[in-house]
């Protein structure tokens, strides 16, 4: 056999006339790439051992460093790439299932850069955020069927438990244990002083994190973990997630080596074992069973709390949508197969789901068939990343959407689709202790909020040139988009004219 | 060519109302001079008035405004009326030749009630049942529309400047206790009678001067409600979100205009507990209707007559009061060219509704 079995994708490029030899790169790298021949004063790297973090570039300090992606290439051919044959090469050496980490990067259709921004002219004024209130406040939950007045004819507040948003946007799932307590401490006091809600994800809530209840979203798995009385009581809302846009059909699976003390108290399992959470909720294998779950934890928390039901989008994602909606949960949660995790199996995640742009088209509009878009709120995610994906799946008809990877981009990640690994050089899918102290929550919290406030002035600025100072009028107004590009089967599924219509 | 409600034609616009709040029935000529001084803000491709009061030998029935693209649309029509009202009276609506008025279509006016039977098999109350017969002649009967549809009223509107289409109609000769009009300036040429404005539905007719940015989110809500949206037409779906409002969902005008032309949150967090309970009740609640971008509208009713501007006020609108007769128009001009000497003129401010009704309760068509 071959003496290793492919050549690495990545090469590390060291500017010779630039290294000092500090040996930086050799102290940030957890994967051990970076190396120093000392009796020559020079450094060597294992490229075979790089992700392409970008965090040796990023603190070299001379920038003696770069990644480039290899140019050694395999013999031409369109039907065989290279990452078929190297991925075949892996699975032929070890014998097992391929993981990987983050959102599908297959080269699928981006519904996104094919939806056009609309704004006003002549018939009708634009409006200037810099002089007019601008609002992007929005409430999620249901709404009640009727009005109802009191005896002197005043109208009662009967609205079911709500969620108040001061910016159509929050951050999603994402546990504590695939991501670090650093990161969750982040993604809190963002959250918090922002006047939004950050999602805790499947692993429980840090004792340290309860103070920042009033704006945290629990959720609730199919391994229960960390699922008790007081957590439940301890958020502002519940999710419970039924599927994962990364991962649809399949549960979850916490490597042993992120189970460290804190995360396995957190978690409610064993130090150092494999967490597993199943592939279904063993309670809910039907819409009614759904139901009984969604009271159950309503009864827990004695109607104080929104519901929330998350599912991964699939085929048939409206036709389940409008199950949930008739299930008395009071958001759904969409996530579309570009949504990240912490770990998947590689073929589940580029090969399982739809986009979220359509299957957030389809739902709406079959809500609305139904008659019952107002009885639920509906939060997408799965691809947001920019404001403008922010606009154009509200106009789409989303309520609000959930960012996981865009959040984890403000503090520090690169991108580099190696969380299962548990080495995360920036500080955030990882429990080593050296590693976790990377993210400096007092600078993380503040850079979430700058991109917060950075998304929802461009959000303003897009809604004024629209003429609309209130995200209640953007959302579902499809008029507001035009497709370029697209099919005419794409523009039905999505509700939108093609542009120069 | 596409014709309105196959296509979404923005308008810029001019509108007026005259109430009598002591409900006194007055001839068209006042309404007429008012909305033709405004001339420049149209350009005779859209005229039209709502009556209120003009039929009170027939106030007990709907009275129905047709419009007919040839004899074939009105059997099939007179059809399908026959078999769900009782027709007190049937009679085509007088008109004269104009210049500058071409394109009419066949206009015939109908007195009728629902026939009992039907109405209590169909298990809705009157108004829906009346409301859903509307929907179908407007979204299945090809050549045909309602032009209007409630007690007591009636609109009159079509293709040219609002003065040819009064002169057309011979609105003088109608007397009634309220009167709007509206002159369209559309930025495209629509050529059809369906789509000029007022637009009603029941007894309300909504004349409409800007064009709302929140269009569509407001149609696709009413839509999932039943409303059908034909005409594409600002006017049809503020009407249709009014409708909805407070025919079906309980509310009163006051607070309907508090939910389509809602306050700022800042202004709605400096009430008092007790207000700002309910403000934030009805736009969390009704997000859907809120209405943004220019518009002033008024809004006529059974026994009233309501007047509003956009959160905003990206749209003139004037109100003077003489004596029991209130006036609203898009210019102060507009309402001196009728009333010189007013007893007040003001400018309601955005959001902030100027609801006028006759004065002891219900006296339509009286006096
Ligand atoms: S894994 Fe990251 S830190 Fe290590 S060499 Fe590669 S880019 Fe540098
Ligand atoms: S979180 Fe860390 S390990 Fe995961 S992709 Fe980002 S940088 Fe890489």
């Amino acid at each position: 056999m071959a003496a290793f079995d492919f050549y690495p994708d990545y090469e590390v490029v060291r500017n010779l006339d630039r290294c000092i030899v500090c040996r930086v790169c050799e102290r940030q790298c957890a994967n051990g790439v970076h190396s120093c021949l000392e009796e020559k004063n020079v450094m060597l790297a294992d490229d075979s051992q790089c992700v392409d973090c970008q965090r040796c570039v990023l603190l070299c300090p001379t920038r003696a460093l770069k990644i480039v992606k290899s140019d050694n290439t395999y013999k031409q051919n369109d039907n065989w790439g290279k990452k078929a044959i190297n991925e075949l090469i892996i699975q032929a050496s070890t014998g097992s299932v391929l993981l990987s980490s983050m959102g599908n990067p297959e080269t699928y259709p981006i519904y996104f850069d094919k939806l056009v921004i609309n704004a006003s002219q002549v018939t009708n004024p634009s409006i200037d955020p810099l002089r007019e209130p601008m609002e992007t406040r929005v409430y999620l939950g249901a709404k009640p069927a009727a009005v109802e007045r009191d005896d002197r004819g005043r109208i009662k507040n009967n609205l079911p438990p709500q969620l108040k948003l001061s910016m159509p946007m929050m951050f999603s799932a994402m546990s504590y244990g695939s991501i670090s307590y650093n990161a969750h401490e982040s993604l809190a006091r963002a959250a918090a002083e922002l006047g939004i809600y950050y999602n805790t994800g499947e692993g429980g809530l840090h004792e340290d994190f309860y103070r920042y209840g009033a704006n945290t979203i629990v959720q609730v798995a199919s391994g229960r973990f960390g699922v008790h009385k007081d957590y439940l009581n301890a958020g502002s809302a519940i999710e419970i997630k039924m599927g994962q846009g990364a991962k649809p059909g399949i549960g979850g699976h916490l490597p042993g080596r992120k189970i460290v003390a804190d995360v396995s108290r957190t978690r409610m399992t064993p130090e150092g074992a494999d967490a597993i959470s199943p592939a279904p909720h063993h309670d809910i294998y039907s819409i009614e069973d759904l139901s009984q779950l969604v009271y159950s934890l309503k009864e827990a928390t004695e109607y104080k709390k929104p519901v929330i039901v998350k599912i991964a989008a699939v085929h048939n994602v409206a036709a389940i949508a409008s199950g949930i909606a008739r299930s008395g949960a009071d958001i759904i949660s969409i996530d579309g197969f570009r949504g990240g995790t912490g770990a998947a199996p590689t073929r589940i995640r580029d090969n399982v789901g739809i986009p979220i742009e359509l299957a957030l088209a389809s739902v709406d509009s079959r809500l609305r068939n139904e008659g019952i878009r107002d009885r639920v709120s509906v939060v997408v995610s799965g691809g947001i990343r920019s404001s403008a994906d922010v606009v154009k799946a509200i106009a789409l008809g989303a309520d609000c959407v959930y960012l996981g990877t865009a959040a984890l981009l403000a503090l520090g990640c690169h991108l580099c689709r190696a969380c299962q690994a548990g080495k995360c050089n920036w500080g955030i899918a990882t429990q080593e202790l050296e590693l976790v102290k990377r993210l400096n929550p007092d600078i993380g919290y503040k850079r979430l909020i700058n991109l917060m406030r950075a998304w929802k002035h461009e959000i303003e600025e897009m809604m004024g040139g629209m003429g609309i100072n209130s995200i209640e009028s953007l959302k579902g107004n499809r008029l507001m988009l035009r497709g370029v590009g697209l099919n005419e089967k794409e523009l039905e599924v999505l509700g939108v004219k093609h542009a120069g219509q | 060519m596409l014709k309105e409600g196959q296509i979404r034609i923005p308008s810029g616009c001019a509108i007026s109302g005259i109430f009598s709040r002591a409900g006194q029935r007055f001839g068209g000529r006042d309404i007429i001079k008012s909305i033709s001084i405004m001339h420049e803000r149209s350009n005779g491709l859209g005229g039209g008035f709502a009556a209120y009061g003009i039929y009170p030998e027939y106030k007990e029935y709907y009275a129905f405004h047709l419009f007919y693209d040839n004899d074939a649309a009105k059997e099939h029509c007179e059809a399908f009326l026959n078999r769900h009202f009782v027709i007190a009276q049937t009679s085509e609506i007088p008109t004269t030749r104009t210049e500058g008025v071409i394109g009419a279509p066949l206009i015939w006016r109908y007195f009728v009630l629902p026939i009992t039977t039907r109405l209590s098999h169909s298990l809705l109350d009157e108004k829906e049942y009346v409301a859903k017969c509307v929907f179908r002649i407007n979204t299945e009967f090809d050549g045909c529309f309602v032009v209007s549809s409630g007690k007591n009223m009636g609109v009159f509107k079509g293709v040219g400047f609002p003065e040819d289409i009064a002169h057309f109609y011979m609105l003088e000769d109608y007397r009634g206790y309220c009167f709007t009009a509206h002159g369209r300036y559309p930025t495209n040429t629509p050529g059809w009678w369906g789509g000029a404005h007022p637009f009603a539905l029941l007894d309300f007719s909504v004349v409409h001067n800007g064009e709302i940015s929140s269009y569509d989110a407001n149609r696709r809500a009413v839509e999932m409600y039943g409303y059908k949206c034909t005409l594409q037409t600002d006017t049809e779906v503020i009407a249709y979100v009014l409708d909805y409002l407070t025919r079906q969902k309980g509310l009163t005008l006051r607070e309907a205009a508090w939910v389509i032309a809602a306050p700022f949150w800042q202004t709605i967090e400096s009430m008092p507990e007790e207000d700002r309970v309910v403000y934030e009740y009805l736009r969390n609640m009704f997000s859907s209707q809120l209405i943004t971008g220019p518009f002033s509208i008024l809004v006529g009713f059974e026994g009233g007559l309501m007047a509003l501007n956009d959160r905003l006020k990206l749209r003139g609108m004037v109100v003077g009061e003489k004596d029991d007769r209130v006036y609203v128009a898009s210019e102060e001009a507009a309402i001196r060219i009728i009333e010189p000497e007013l007893d007040s003129v003001y400018w309601p401010k955005g959001g902030e509704p100027v609801i006028v009704r006759l004065e002891g309760g219900n006296q339509i068509g009286g006096v």
